[in-house]
C-alpha cells in the first residue's frame, strides 16, 4: 500500500467534510429523541385552563376547583373581613408582597386579587404542599386566638389569612401562590392571564 | 503498550486496555481486501441492532404495557408526543430491515462458506443470534396488542400444546393465563425489552470475538493468513480501520437511502411491515380473516403449515431451523466459495435462495390461494418444503461429489 | 324488479362498479378511492359530515380536537362553535356519550371506533361500503350492503343518498362506437335508486368522497407531514453521499 504526502491534506480535508455533515446528520437524528421528552399534548391538554363560575358564591363561601392537577381555592370575602387585612400587616412574614414570584402584578396588593371580594388562590401550603383548611369565621381558634379568617395547614400548623398571606411563627415561607387568572363575565378563567380584568 | 505514557491515554491504558483492543480489532485487524457487496451486511445488522434497542428504550417512555391500554398508547405515542410517531416508525421499519440485513448476511455466508472450519463457532453464535432474534421479534408484534398481536400469540403459543403429555400445561404456563391475556402481554413486554436484548447483545460480542480470532473468510475462500509479509501481516489484508470503516460508510449511506424511502413513504409496506388487522384493537371473541405473520417468519410458517398433522408440523418446523445449526458439518466441500464449487452447488445454491424467497412469500398469504395464477399455494408449498430439507439432507453426498475448480493461493479482484 | 332504461341509465354509472359485489364474499370489486390529504376543503367537509352523521354512534378515541383543527385549518373558535356538539374543550380526545353495553343492544354489536378504521378497511373499502347500502326489509334496520354482508349499522345517510335496492335492470355493457348509444344488458344483483333523496349521484358520491378523506386523514394525520421530511432526509443523504463516497475512493488508492 502506498501513502504519499500529497495524498495527506486531501485526506484531512475529504475526513472534514465527511465528519462535518455526518455531525449535521447526527444532530437532526438527535431532535425527535430529544423533543419526544417535551410535554405531550396529552399533558399540554391538561394543563389547559379551566373554567369555573363564581357568580353563585355567597359571601364568606368557598369553593374548589383544579387547575394543572392542583386544587384553587375560590373564596368571598365580606366587607369586614376585607377590611381586617391591613391591620393584620405587623404579624406577616410578608405583608407587602415582596416575593413577587408568588402572585401576578394585577395580585400585587393588599387584597392579592383582580376583584377585592374575590381571592384565588392555590390551596397548596408553600411549607411542603399540603392542602390548607378555610376558617371563614372571626374568632379565636386553637390555633390562633386572634384569629380572623383565613387559612390553616393540619401538617405543621402554618396559618395564611384571607389574602393567603403567611403568618409569623408559620413552617412556611412563603404567601399562597395566586395563579395567573382573568374573568369573562361571571366566568373565572384560571391559567389565562388576558389584560381585561 | 501506548506510546503516549504522560497523556490522559497512557494513564487510561494502564488501567484498561483501551489503545490495545482498539488496534487487536479496528486499526490492526486485518481483513481481506476482496471484500464485495456481500459483506456489507454484518454491520448494518449491528446499525440495525443500535437503531432497535435506542427507538425501543424511547418508545418504552410512553409505552403502556397492560392489556387495558397497550393499544391506545401506541396511538398517543403516534399522535401525541412529539416526533412519536418517527419514532415508531424507525422501531417498525428497523424490525423488517435488520431481518433483510440478517438474511443477506446469512446468504453470504452459504455463498462463501463462512461457516466452514475454523469458523463453526462463529456460525453456531449467529444462529443462536437468529434464533433469539425471532422470539424477539415475535414478541414485539404482541406488544401494540392489535388484532394480528394476539390472534399470532394464539397460534404460535397453542403450537406448544402439541406436545405430548406436558402440551396443555406449558401452553398455560408461557400464556401465564388459560388465554391469552394482559399476562401474557407483560411478561413478554419484559422479555423483549430487557431480558432477550441482553443476550444477543452478548452473542454479538461472542459472535464477533469468535470471528477476530480466526480472521475473516472472504469472497474466494482463501486463507490470507498463508502468505504474510516480513512483518508477519497477510499479504491480502487491510487494516479494518481505516479502509473498512470508511468503505462500510458508504454501504451505511446507501442502506440508509432506501431505509428512509420504505419508512417515510410506505411505513406500513403495504400490509407486510404493519399488517393491516393490527390497527385494530384484540378482540379475542373475533378472529381475523386471514391470520399472517410478519413476513420475515414466512417460511417457516409455511412449513409448519405445510404438515398436515399439528405435533408434526411443529416438529418439521423446527428441524428447518435446527439443521441449519449443523450446516458446517453438511457441507463436506474442500473448497470453501461457491466461485469455485461444482456444478451441484452452483445450480442448487441460488435454487434454494429462491426456494427460501418462495417459502417466505407463501407464509404471508392464505394456504388455499394461487401462485402466480398456476399452482395451488398448497402445492408449492409442499414441494418447497421437501427441496428445503433434500437440499440440507443430501448435501454431504452432493459437496463431496462435485468436482471443484482450483482455488486460487491469493485473493482476486478486491479494488 | 324491471326499470325504464332512460330514468337508469344517468344513475347507474355509479352503480355499476356495484356489479359484481352481487356474490358477495372477499372478492368483491371495490371503488377506487382518489385519496388526496391536501385537499383540506374536501377534509374539513368530510370533518363535518363525519361530525354530523357518524359521531353519534361512532368516536374517535384516539383523535384530538384540537389536533384536527390545526391540520385541516379550522380556527380553533369555529371547530368549537360548529363541531364539537358537546361541553368539550378544544384539547380533549374526541369520545362521544354512547355506552357500549347500550350501542351493542340497539345495534347488536358496538359501534366500533373509527379512528384507525381507514388503515384496517383500506379507502377504497369504506368508499364501496358507504356507497352500497340497499334496502332489505329482513335485517332490523332495513337495510344490507353489498360490501359487508348482514351489517348491524343502519344506513346513516340514506335521506342524502336516497333508496338504493338491488334487484334486475339494464346495465350498460358496451359503448357501439358507431352509434354513439350505450349498449345494455339485463343483469340480476344490480344496486339502483329507485327513489332520489336530497343529493344526487355525483354529489352523494362527492359527499362520500370527502368523508372517506377525512377518515384516511385521522387514521394517520402525520402522513402529509411524514412524506415532506421524506424528501428532505433523501436530500440530505444524497448530499452526504458525496463525501463518504470521495472519502472511500480515497484510501482504497492505497490498495493494490
Amino acid at each position: 500500500m502506498s501513502q504519499d504526502g500529497v495524498n495527506k491534506s486531501r485526506r484531512t480535508l475529504l475526513v472534514g467534510a465527511t465528519a462535518a455533515v455526518g455531525a449535521v446528520g447526527a444532530g437532526f437524528v438527535a431532535v425527535p429523541f430529544v423533543k419526544s421528552w417535551n410535554p405531550s399534548e396529552k399533558a399540554k391538554a391538561a394543563g389547559a385552563p379551566a373554567k369555573v363560575d363564581v357568580s353563585k358564591i355567597e359571601p364568606g363561601a368557598m369553593i374548589t376547583a383544579e387547575w394543572r392537577g392542583k386544587p384553587v381555592y375560590i373564596a368571598r370575602r365580606t366587607e369586614e373581613t376585607l377590611a381586617i387585612l391591613p391591620s393584620l400587616n405587623s404579624r406577616l412574614k410578608d405583608p407587602e408582597n415582596g416575593n413577587k414570584a408568588q402572585q401576578p402584578a394585577y395580585a400585587d396588593n393588599v387584597n392579592r386579587s383582580r376583584k377585592a371580594d374575590l381571592i384565588v388562590v392555590e390551596g397548596v401550603c408553600t411549607h411542603l404542599g399540603c392542602a390548607p383548611k378555610y376558617f371563614a369565621e372571626v374568632k379565636p381558634e386553637p390555633f390562633d386566638a386572634e384569629w380572623k379568617g383565613g387559612f390553616y395547614c393540619p401538617c405543621h400548623g402554618s396559618r395564611f389569612d384571607l389574602s393567603g398571606r403567611v403568618f409569623n411563627g408559620s413552617p412556611a415561607a412563603d404567601n399562597l401562590v395566586v395563579p395567573p387568572y382573568s374573568f369573562d363575565g361571571d366566568t373565572l378563567i384560571i391559567g389565562v392571564d388576558e389584560e381585561n380584568a | 503498550m501506548s506510546k503516549q505514557q504522560n497523556t490522559l491515554m497512557g494513564w487510561i491504558d494502564d488501567r484498561l486496555p483501551v489503545t490495545q483492543t482498539y488496534e487487536k480489532h479496528m486499526s490492526k485487524y486485518y481483513a481481506p481486501k476482496n471484500f464485495n457487496f456481500w459483506y456489507f451486511f454484518g454491520v448494518i445488522s449491528m446499525l440495525m441492532l443500535v437503531n432497535q434497542i435506542l427507538t425501543g428504550i424511547w418508545l418504552t417512555m410512553n409505552f403502556t404495557p397492560s392489556a387495558e391500554a397497550a393499544f391506545a398508547s401506541v396511538e398517543y405515542i403516534m399522535r401525541d408526543v412529539e416526533w412519536g410517531w418517527l419514532i415508531r416508525y424507525m422501531h417498525s421499519t428497523g424490525a423488517t430491515f435488520f431481518f433483510i440485513a440478517v438474511y443477506l448476511h446469512m446468504m453470504r455466508a452459504l455463498l462463501y462458506g463462512s461457516y466452514q472450519k475454523p469458523r463453526e463457532l462463529i456460525w453456531i453464535f449467529g444462529m443462536l443470534i437468529y434464533l433469539l432474534l425471532m422470539a424477539e421479534a415475535f414478541m414485539g408484534y404482541v406488544l401494540p396488542w392489535g388484532q394480528m398481536s394476539y390472534w399470532g400469540a394464539q397460534v404460535i403459543i397453542s403450537l406448544f400444546g402439541a406436545i405430548p403429555v406436558i402440551g396443555e400445561d406449558l401452553t398455560t404456563w408461557i400464556r401465564g393465563d388459560f388465554l391469552i391475556s394482559g399476562a401474557t402481554l407483560n411478561r413478554f413486554f419484559a422479555l423483549h425489552v430487557i431480558a432477550l436484548p441482553l443476550v444477543i447483545v452478548a452473542l454479538v460480542v461472542l459472535h464477533l470475538l469468535a470471528l477476530h480470532e480466526v480472521g475473516s473468510n472472504n469472497p474466494d475462500g482463501v486463507d490470507i493468513k498463508k502468505h504474510k509479509d516480513e512483518n508477519g501481516k497477510p499479504l491480502d489484508g487491510i487494516p479494518f480501520h481505516p479502509y473498512y470503516t470508511v468503505h462500510d460508510m458508504v454501504g451505511i449511506v446507501v442502506f440508509l437511502m432506501v431505509f428512509c424511502t420504505v419508512m417515510f413513504f410506505f411505513p406500513e409496506g403495504n400490509g407486510f411491515m404493519l399488517e393491516y388487522p393490527n390497527f385494530e384493537p384484540a378482540n379475542g371473541l373475533k378472529t381475523p380473516e386471514h391470520i399472517a405473520p410478519v413476513w420475515y417468519f414466512g417460511a417457516f410458517y409455511t412449513i409448519l403449515r405445510a404438515v398436515p398433522d399439528k405435533l408434526l408440523g411443529v416438529i418439521a418446523m423446527g428441524a428447518a431451523i435446527a439443521i441449519l445449526f449443523v450446516l458446517p458439518w453438511l457441507d463436506k466441500s474442500p473448497v470453501r466459495s461457491w466461485r469455485y464449487k461444482g456444478m451441484f452447488s452452483k445450480i442448487l445454491l441460488p435454487v434454494f435462495g429462491i426456494v427460501f424467497l418462495i417459502l417466505t412469500w407463501l407464509g404471508t398469504q392464505p394456504a388455499s390461494g394461487m401462485f402466480l395464477g398456476l399452482f395451488s399455494n398448497g402445492t408449492v408449498a409442499v414441494v418447497s418444503t421437501i427441496f428445503y430439507f433434500v437440499f440440507f439432507l443430501t448435501m454431504p453426498i452432493w459437496t463431496r461429489m462435485e468436482k471443484t475448480k482450483p482455488v486460487p493461493e491469493r485473493v482476486t479482484g478486491g479494488h | 324488479m324491471k326499470i325504464g332504461m332512460t330514468k337508469l341509465f344517468g344513475l347507474l354509472a355509479a352503480c355499476v362498479p356495484a356489479l359484481a359485489a352481487a356474490a358477495g364474499g372477499s372478492n368483491i370489486h371495490l371503488d377506487e378511492h382518489k385519496t388526496d390529504l391536501h385537499d383540506k376543503a374536501s377534509l374539513q367537509r368530510g370533518a363535518q359530515t363525519y361530525m354530523n352523521y357518524c359521531m353519534g354512534c361512532h368516536s374517535l378515541e384516539h383523535s384530538r380536537y384540537n389536533r384536527v383543527a390545526k391540520d385541516l385549518d379550522i380556527p380553533e373558535k369555529l371547530m368549537l362553535e360548529n363541531l364539537v356538539f358537546s361541553d368539550q374543550k378544544i384539547g380533549e380526545l374526541m369520545t362521544n356519550a354512547m355506552r357500549p353495553e347500550d350501542g351493542k343492544t340497539w345495534f347488536g354489536a358496538t359501534p366500533p371506533d373509527l379512528t384507525l378504521v381507514a388503515r384496517v378497511r383500506r379507502p377504497d373499502w369504506l368508499y364501496t361500503y358507504l356507497r352500497s347500502f340497499y334496502e332489505d326489509p329482513s335485517r332490523p334496520w332495513g337495510v344490507n350492503n353489498v360490501v359487508f354482508k348482514d351489517v348491524g349499522m343502519p344506513h346513516v345517510l340514506a335521506d342524502l343518498q336516497g333508496r338504493q335496492v338491488k334487484g334486475t335492470a339494464q346495465v350498460a355493457v358496451a359503448y357501439d362506437t358507431l352509434t354513439g348509444q350505450e349498449i345494455t344488458e339485463e343483469k340480476d344483483g344490480v344496486l339502483y335508486i329507485a327513489e332520489e333523496g336530497t343529493l344526487s349521484a355525483a354529489e352523494y358520491d362527492r359527499l362520500v368522497f370527502d368523508l372517506v378523506n377525512f377518515l384516511t386523514y385521522v387514521a394517520e394525520p402525520i402522513a402529509v407531514e411524514r412524506e415532506r421530511l421524506g424528501w428532505w432526509v433523501l436530500l440530505f443523504l444524497a448530499i452526504f453521499f458525496v463525501p463518504v463516497y470521495m472519502l472511500n475512493k480515497e484510501f482504497w488508492r492505497d490498495v493494490k
